[in-house]
């Protein structure tokens, strides 16, 4: 074939700047060029070939030379990141290669904002997700879920997964959030995979979703600093409604006229008395870079000291993080070395104090000088003189008189080697390992002085002390082949992977606590050492099948096969197989050329997955418990009229279930992903049914049949669909000024669809959900045919004025009597839609951001209200006097109506989470240094009908729930 | 590294059975366990590793569940406490999804559970030098005997039945019997307690007599007092009367009182050092009561230091104290306001009788909200003071007490023994007339004209009231159920009304009633 020069430039589409840097490549050689500064290049080529224009953020564009000489190309932007790699289950996929419902959110779109804890980054990015905090406190735990809950007893928390490493997303004594071990400022991208199709290579940890979180690695130049610091005021907005001193004095003078005299002189505001305003600092320094041109490395260093709008409550963490990511032989072996470590100081301050500020009697003073035997604190006392441990408590000694400090060292690390076969380049093999350990303990005991009035008991017997500690250690071993072939003759590609993974999960628990002082009998013990030690293992056999037809028609097939220890021999594999089909639409010839439809790829999965986390490691088999010294049988020697005392121990046998299994989640999806108008706007489409059996539920088994009422077992099935909707625009993009805007739109519905072994259609469900006030009493239901976790509760009936009637219900079964038989399922603390929204504005060297989220169909059961607000809560039994939340003006009850549907209440809100304003200095004065100045403000408005200080609790009881403070911050970002 | 799959458990509290019971002294703490489920919820005390699941474990803590149902429903005891239904037990209106039920029918089947699993055990882990065992086979029998007439008494004849032979967990249990009123329940714990006192067959299992038992442990006199409880409520469990089996019962009552070696508490055992208290009928009920084994002939003990609960007498004392009562006048520090008796009781007792225990300051006599504790009077009867007048083992500084519930007491035998008497023959023995004439005189109170079935009823509410018999005996003399006999809150009316007679059973839980199939619900629930 005759050769030809071809000479060009190549501009950006969109804006038809020259772009330097662009690889032109001879399609089928290893030949090409590079364009220069201004855009052009030149390349010797035969007149039929075919040049390939590929450039970073760029969709490539491939020309047909045909005998031009010059050839002059836009290249459009490539907003989707198609050719962006991604990572997957044990490996990584091309964007544009998966098959599966997978999300990926990286640090560009990350939420902006006083942000501590990793999850906070991605609220309301990613259609399907619900991410709640438990709270204002700082550092508080979140709980995620991912297209609802796929359980009901057994664990519906998403597997995380860091760098490779799967860590223990469970409660980590001492630490609010177990997440905490990773700086936000080091993450680089969250990928969420959501359909079982993308899950089920994680197998039996993945029914509820799988995050994986990548962290920011060394990239290969010179020496990158980067700095943030961020200086942060929180305030607290809302208080929960109680009456004031002044309303008070009339309520009580009015109903309990012989009581007034229980009441002070002051007007005390209790709850302003425990909220201040509180300011929290957070810097983070990275390094990043090559050494010696071979040893690509990030090392960061975070400080975070966040403070509470509760006094005294505030975390102080410092995080180091180390990537370390050399490549030898030519490539062919990657290593990938990363470690994370934190070391954490949580005050937990004394959350108890929130009730209590709400229950105090507001004509009480904090202090005064008769009670200078509690401190100084003014204190309900019963007729003994001594502190009265049913009255409300000063919720100010509460929280002064308290000790209650943390300490938590946690690492996760983990080795990486990937190599590349030098006879066979096709065959990689990769070996993982890691371990994520945590080490936790009081810091100097959990201390209560002596003149606590709080604590009635540590009161009287000299003050009281707890230790707790805790220690976590998981183990990881994976080893994976995968093998990748392009099989041009037949216009496919292959990619086979297998694999084995080896988990060892250990965890130990120490905890006591002492008085002061002893007894009678001199025992000084509380609550008697207590030592609990168990382990886990999960040993696996994974493998995954990809094929790609004309890169057009993607399949996928995965397989893993789980052992668990926690099951019996016969019990102890499961088998989760998963299939995916994709098909790029936009690829074929009726819309190559199009730009209205720039892409459509259709998608269809599969899978099954599981779910193992169920509570206890032993499960199956029988076992015997030793009692602790405080749960003795005593008996009493008459002999000689002494009556020796004989306390002897106590041996229980344990209640099991040999014939325990996984709970198996099936998982259907059909996904459209679109890109319209030159992916002006882009997006996706899900539509999924997810139903999982065998579900794991502590049930009641027959009376007599086994050695416990309730068991974990499987039983029952429950059913979540729904689809997801996201939505991306550019409305308008020029050279100085570009607005984006993105939504995203779930809705999901959770039923019950069995509970029992037989089929019974009187079967009421299992009722949970315990409440404040009273004890024992639960408000919510599982119950067949009704969400998960539906409020089970009376229908309240309305006077004419729309007042509710006190204890007058609806006869729901029309026997004549009112009584449990005629309570009713009124609603769902899950949202059935959820809607993410934000959007970014950028005019020269400014941008401005917003976010907000909202989610809707959900409802709240009201406990603040519901236990706040009845006459007789005044005075009780003339001993000491209440608080009264203020609903008690809508109701007017005089006895608690715990089970009253009135305190289910619409809790759809929109929450405007986000409003962020920055200004960047790109290069300053030419010295490469990069700065970004801005400042934010978090939680700036929650629109809602519900009148509790907040609709957003993720088990939907509101109960003295640590308020969300609203934050201002302002930050900068320096890099050179 | 598939064997890791295989595992034993690393908690040093947690060992699977074979490598449990390697030693006699292994089935001393298996026993005590059975025991224990009597005194407390769980292997932690108060709260923590909890026996059963769902319920709060105060809640579901036998002795208190057995007081709910025994004492909350009568004339003796109201409470309204806005703990779910708890308010409806007092009322006299529960369905089958009444937790309070709930918890206690899956408690008195559980510990049937516990003794069967002992039993088994014992059966193949014991060695046959471990010359202990039997006899504490015999004990796991008795107290299996006993949860069972507790769960005869409440629930009636269908309620499931499972043995020592039953397999654990893959089975569902059959109902004992195919009426709710018949013998098969009833022939089982009377052939049990027959064989462990030795009254029947050859066994080896044979209880301790009183005098070689410890207080606490299960003696043939609390088996004899069982047996004629039993026979005694013959016409309940059966559905038809049997002069035979009130001669049985005549037969155990006086083995008791005859054979037991037992004696009331009497003015001899008051000492002068004694300065607190001087009523031998208050000893009964006080943190140091397991000095009266002479009297009681079995008891449910409880420490403040070694076995805490939120339940059991925790419970009943905490719960009967509020308004201007003094915690620590109790030996407590805590009043939990909640119990406290009707002018139905109050009226019954002659102004003399030292049993009346009231506290009356600032409490009224009548009962117009049942949540509001200073309304009617409060009981004083348990106090987790010595006799000395100092404090239980928690020096007054918590809510875990010492005093031992008792729960059979000669008194009671003595009162059985003028009623059977009454039933057989329509009056009363001389021996019966000495013995009620004991009680009355121990009560500062004279004989009364007549000793008829009525007086019997109200003598035993005056001797026994908040010893957990009265909805029992209520049952027993045909006043609970229907308008014959009334008291404040019967029925949710405040004087009280008549309530359908299908509340003389409880009914069985609906979450068994679904769980085993086998199973039918009791008449009209």
């Amino acid at each position: 074939a005759q050769e030809i020069t071809v000479t060009g430039t190549v501009t950006d589409a969109d804006n038809g700047e020259p772009l330097p840097g662009v690889t032109v490549v001879i399609k089928g050689t290893q030949q090409g060029a590079i364009t220069q500064p201004d855009g052009t290049y030149s390349v010797q080529a035969p007149e039929e070939a075919v040049l390939a224009f590929s450039f970073i953020g760029y969709k490539t564009s491939e020309v047909a030379i045909d005998g031009q000489n010059v050839i002059n190309v836009g290249l459009r932007p490539d907003v989707l990141g198609l050719e962006e790699v991604v990572v997957i289950g044990y490996g990584v996929s091309k964007k544009k290669d998966l098959t599966g419902s997978v999300q990926t959110v990286s640090a560009d779109d990350f939420n902006q904002g006083s942000i501590t804890s990793p999850q906070q980054l991605m609220n309301g990015k990613v259609a399907g997700v619900q991410i709640t905090d438990g709270g204002g406190a700082p550092g508080s735990g979140t709980t995620i879920r991912i297209r609802g809950g796929s359980s009901l007893s057994a664990s519906n928390d998403p597997l995380i997964i860091i760098d490779g490493v799967p860590i223990d997303n469970e409660d980590v004594s001492g630490m609010r959030n177990p997440l905490n071990v990773v700086n936000p400022n080091d993450i680089e991208t969250f990928t969420v995979l959501k359909d079982a199709s993308a899950t089920a290579i994680y197998g039996s940890r993945a029914s509820n979703g799988v995050i994986l979180i990548t962290t920011k690695k060394g990239k290969t130049g010179e020496l990158k600093i980067d700095y943030t610091g961020k200086m942060s005021v929180h305030q607290p907005t809302e208080m929960v409604d109680v009456v004031d001193a002044g309303q008070y004095r009339e309520m009580l003078g009015k109903f309990f006229p012989e009581n007034t005299n229980l009441m002070g002189d002051a007007s005390t505001d209790w709850q302003d008395e425990i909220y201040e305003t509180a300011i929290s600092t957070d810097h983070n320094i990275a390094f990043s870079g090559t050494v010696k041109d071979a040893l690509p490395f990030r090392a960061s260093v975070g400080y975070n000291n966040s403070n509470g709008i509760l006094k005294k409550s505030s975390m102080e963490r410092v995080t180091a993080a180390l990537n370390l990511n050399p490549s030898f032989f030519g490539d062919h072996l990657r290593i990938n070395t990363s470690l994370k470590g934190m070391s954490i100081k949580n005050n937990f301050s004394n959350e108890d104090a929130i009730g209590d500020a709400i229950a105090m009697d507001p004509t009480q003073p904090i202090k005064a000088d008769e009670y200078d035997r509690f401190g100084g604190y003014y204190a309900w006392t019963n007729a003994s003189g001594n502190p009265n441990n049913i009255a409300p408590q000063n919720a100010v000694a509460r929280i002064n008189q308290r000790t209650d400090l943390s300490m938590v060292q946690r690492f996760v690390g983990n080795f990486q080697a990937d190599y590349k076969f030098h006879f066979l380049p096709e065959l990689r093999a990769n070996l993982n390992v890691g371990m994520d350990y945590s080490k936790s303990e009081d810091d100097g005991g959990v201390q209560t002085p002596a003149n606590a009035a709080w604590d009635t008991e540590a009161f009287l017997r000299g003050g009281a002390y707890s230790h707790y500690a805790q220690e976590k250690r998981n183990e990881l071993l994976d080893f994976y082949l995968q093998y990748t072939k392009p099989l041009d003759d037949i216009d496919s590609r292959i990619d086979v992977m297998g694999g084995y993974s080896w988990q060892h999960f250990w965890r130990n628990n120490e905890d006591e606590a002492y008085f002061n002082e002893a007894d009678s009998e001199g025992s000084f013990v509380r609550d008697p050492y207590n030592l609990t030690k168990t382990e886990n293992y999960l040993v696996s056999f994974f493998g995954r099948l990809n094929y790609v037809f004309k890169e057009k028609y993607f399949l996928t097939f995965t397989l893993r096969n789980d052992g668990s220890s926690r099951f019996s021999e016969e019990n102890r594999w499961g088998l989760f197989p998963s299939m995916a089909l994709a098909w790029n639409i936009s690829d074929e010839a009726f819309l190559e050329q199009s730009s209205a439809v720039s892409n459509l790829k259709l998608r269809l999965g599969y899978g099954v997955t599981g779910q193992q986390n169920i509570g206890s490691d032993y499960g199956y088999f029988g076992t015997y418990r030793t009692g602790q010294p405080t749960a003795q049988y005593v008996y009493y020697n008459p002999q000689s009229g002494n009556y020796v005392k004989i306390p002897v121990t106590t041996l229980r046998p344990e209640g099991y279930d040999k014939n325990l299994k996984w709970e198996e989640t099936t998982t259907y999806n059909v996904g459209l992903d679109y890109g319209f108008m030159n992916d002006r706007i882009y997006g996706s489409l899900d539509v999924y049914l997810r139903k999982t059996e065998d579900l794991l539920n502590e049930i009641p088994v027959p009376a007599g049949a086994n050695l416990t009422n309730q068991l974990f077992t499987n039983v029952g099935n429950l059913e979540n669909k729904g689809f997801e909707i996201s939505l991306n625009t550019i409305p308008y993009e020029s050279n100085d000024f570009t607005w984006e805007l993105g939504a995203n739109f779930t809705y999901n519905e959770n039923e019950i669809t069995k509970l029992t072994q037989v089929d019974d259609p009187n079967y009421l469900g299992v009722q949970h959900g315990g409440i404040s006030g009273g004890t024992g009493n639960n408000i919510k239901i599982h119950q067949v045919g009704q969400p998960a976790g539906s409020f089970f509760v009376y229908e309240q009936v309305y006077d004419a004025d729309g007042r509710p009637l006190e204890g007058v219900y609806v006869d729901q079964n029309e026997d004549g009597q009112i009584n449990e038989s005629d309570l009713y399922v009124a609603g769902s603390a899950s949202p059935k839609y959820i809607i993410g929204l934000n959007t970014s504005l950028r005019y020269k060297n400014w941008d401005l951001s917003v976010s907000g989220r909202a989610n809707l169909d959900m409802y709240v059961y009201n406990n603040m209200a519901s236990n706040g607000a009845f006459y007789n809560k005044l005075q009780v039994n003339g001993n000491f006097l209440n608080n009264i939340h203020s609903d008690i003006y809508n109701t007017g009850f005089y006895d608690p109506n715990y089970f009253s549907d009135y305190y289910v209440q619409n809790a759809s809100f929109f929450r405007l989470d986000n409003v962020t304003l920055g200004y960047n200095v790109n290069d300053l004065l030419n010295s490469g240094l990069k700065i970004r100045v801005y400042g934010s403000v978090d939680n700036v408005l929650v629109v809602s009908e519900y009148d509790g200080i907040d609709p957003e609790i993720s088990d939907g009881i509101d109960n003295n729930m640590y308020p969300r403070p609203r934050t201002y911050m302002m930050g900068v970002n320096v890099s050179f | 590294c598939v064997d890791d799959l295989e595992l034993v458990p690393i908690d040093p509290n947690l060992d699977t059975a074979d490598k449990v019971y390697t030693s006699e002294e292994k089935f001393e703490q298996g026993l005590a366990k059975i025991y224990a489920g009597f005194a407390v919820s769980g292997q932690t005390g108060p709260d923590g590793e909890g026996d059963l699941g769902g319920f709060d474990e105060g809640h579901s803590q036998y002795w208190r569940g057995y007081f709910v149902l025994q004492q909350l429903p009568t004339d003796e005891t109201v409470n309204g406490w806005a703990d779910g239904n708890l308010p409806k037990i007092s009322q006299v209106n529960w369905g089958a999804n009444n937790e309070f039920i709930r918890s206690f029918y899956y408690r008195a089947l559980y510990q049937v559970s516990l003794a069967n699993e002992f039993i088994r055990q014992a059966n193949n882990n014991a060695q046959e030098d471990w010359n202990g065992v039997p006899q504490m086979v015999a004990e796991a029998r008795f107290l299996r005997a006993l949860s069972y007439w507790h769960a005869l008494d409440l629930f009636g004849n269908r309620i499931p039945f499972v043995d020592e032979n039953s397999p654990i967990g893959s089975t569902l249990p059959e109902p004992a019997g195919e009426n709710v009123r018949g013998p098969e329940l009833f022939n089982f714990i009377e052939s049990e307690l027959l064989e462990i006192t030795g009254e029947q067959g050859d066994s080896q299992n044979i209880l301790p007599d009183h005098s070689n038992a410890m207080v606490g442990q299960a003696s043939k006199g609390a088996a004899w007092m069982l047996l004629g409880k039993l026979y005694l409520n013959h016409a309940v469990y059966l559905g038809q009367e049997n002069d035979e089996y009130y001669q049985q019962a005549k037969v155990f009552v006086d083995k008791v009182i005859n054979e037991g070696g037992f004696s009331l508490v009497d003015a001899e055992d008051v000492s002068p050092n004694d300065s607190a208290y001087n009523t031998p009928y208050e000893y009964l009920f006080l943190a140091d009561n397991y000095r009266c084994n002479n009297e009681i002939i079995f008891s449910i003990n409880f420490d403040g230091d070694n076995s805490k609960t939120w339940g059991g007498t925790p419970y009943i004392l905490n719960a009967s104290i509020g308004g201007e009562m003094i915690p620590s006048d109790y030996g407590t520090s805590e009043a939990w306001g909640g119990n406290r008796t009707t002018a139905k009781l109050v009226s019954k007792f002659d102004n003399s009788d030292l049993r009346a225990m009231w506290f009356t300051e600032g409490q009224s006599l009548d009962i117009a909200q049942l949540d509001q504790f200073t309304q009617g009077y409060a009981v004083t009867k348990y106090k987790n003071i010595t006799r000395e007048g100092g404090f239980g083992s928690n020096g007054g500084n918590s809510a875990f007490v010492d005093i031992n519930a008792p729960v059979f007491r000669l008194a009671d035998a003595y009162l059985m023994a003028a009623e059977i008497d009454l039933r057989l023959n329509g009056s009363v023995s001389s021996a019966s007339q000495n013995y009620i004439a004991a009680l009355r005189d121990r009560a500062g109170v004279g004989m009364p004209g007549t000793i008829d079935l009525d007086f019997i009823l109200d003598e035993r509410a005056r001797e026994l009231y908040w010893e957990c018999h009265r909805r029992t005996d209520l049952v027993r003399f045909g006043k609970f159920s229907g308008g014959d006999y009334v008291w404040p809150f019967k029925g949710g009316a405040v004087n009280g009304t008549s309530v359908d007679a299908k509340f003389d059973l409880m009914p069985i839980p609906f979450t068994d009633i679904t769980a085993n199939p086998k199973l039918e619900q009791n008449p009209d629930y």
